[in-house]
């Protein structure tokens, strides 16, 4: 009885189980997510100060335009692109493609890539409209 | 077992369902994916919306939001976004939270939040687009 007890396989507890890319890009989804509720509640109030009139606008347009704002901009729109890339991945997952190890983890390449090109289409595109 | 006499009118589903551990089958999953997959291309519509109106005045930016088309794409993406955070955050509060009193009050919290943030942005969106017209 005891035997069988320490043949058990083991869970891999966190303190001493070193992360595969494929686990961290898991959490990372997890908490990109939640960074993303955050945004929801950003949206919501750029869109309440917008309606409420011109002065509520330009102050949160303001606050957008300053290098803090910037950065949560920046973040925000990685985040978002990681998250999508990501789920787009688990939708294949769904499908059943790419669910043994080599395609995990070769996937977990073409989300990083994905959403690595996609940010910086993005911010190319906001600093050339900026200069042009 | 007299019951069992009716059994050959009796679909399996409806002896299957509410028996599950997780109560309601796969309509979490389903809702979830459905709302992702729908914000795939209004996620990347609403960026290059964004990107196209850096800097726009208010009166810019209102008539943006005055188009219908504009205005039609951001109340379903609203209504989808909503939706699938209120699930995401939903998930998280189950894996998280053992305590099933705390977890009841969360779980009812999560859903006012989110359908909350879903009218003080539709409403929003709709009293742009209107004033925009005028």
């Amino acid at each position: 009885m005891s035997e069988a007890k320490i043949q058990r396989p083991l869970s891999p507890h966190l303190q001493v189980y070193k992360l595969p890319l494929t686990a961290l890009m898991s959490i990372s989804h997890r908490i990109t997510g939640a960074g993303l509720i955050m945004g929801t509640l950003l949206v919501t109030a750029f869109l309440v100060a917008a309606a409420s009139g011109e002065a509520q606008y330009d102050y949160v347009m303001g606050l957008a335009t300053t290098m803090p704002g910037k950065i949560v901009l920046f973040l925000w729109s990685a985040g978002l692109y990681f998250h999508m890339c990501n789920g787009i991945r688990h939708m294949f997952w769904d499908i059943g493609k790419n669910f043994k190890k080599a395609g995990a983890h070769r996937s977990n390449y073409y989300v990083l890539l994905g959403a690595f090109t996609l940010t910086v289409l993005t911010w190319v595109t906001v600093c050339g409209r900026l200069a042009g | 077992m007299s019951r069992h006499n009716n059994n050959e009118f009796v679909a399996p589903l409806k002896i299957a369902k509410g028996h599950g551990s997780a109560h309601e089958g796969a309509g979490h999953w389903l809702q979830q994916k459905i709302t992702a997959l729908a914000q795939i291309p209004l996620v990347l519509w609403l960026i290059y919306s964004i990107v196209g109106l850096q800097g726009a005045s208010y009166a810019e930016f209102t008539a943006w939001m005055g188009q219908p088309l504009n205005s039609i794409l951001m109340i379903i993406l609203i209504s989808s976004v909503m939706l699938h955070a209120k699930l995401g955050a939903q998930v998280v509060v189950e894996d998280y939270i053992s305590c099933g009193c705390l977890k009841m009050v969360k779980l009812i919290g999560m859903k006012i939040f989110f359908y909350g943030m879903a009218v003080a942005c539709i409403f929003s969106v709709l009293k742009i687009a209107f004033i925009a017209g005028v």
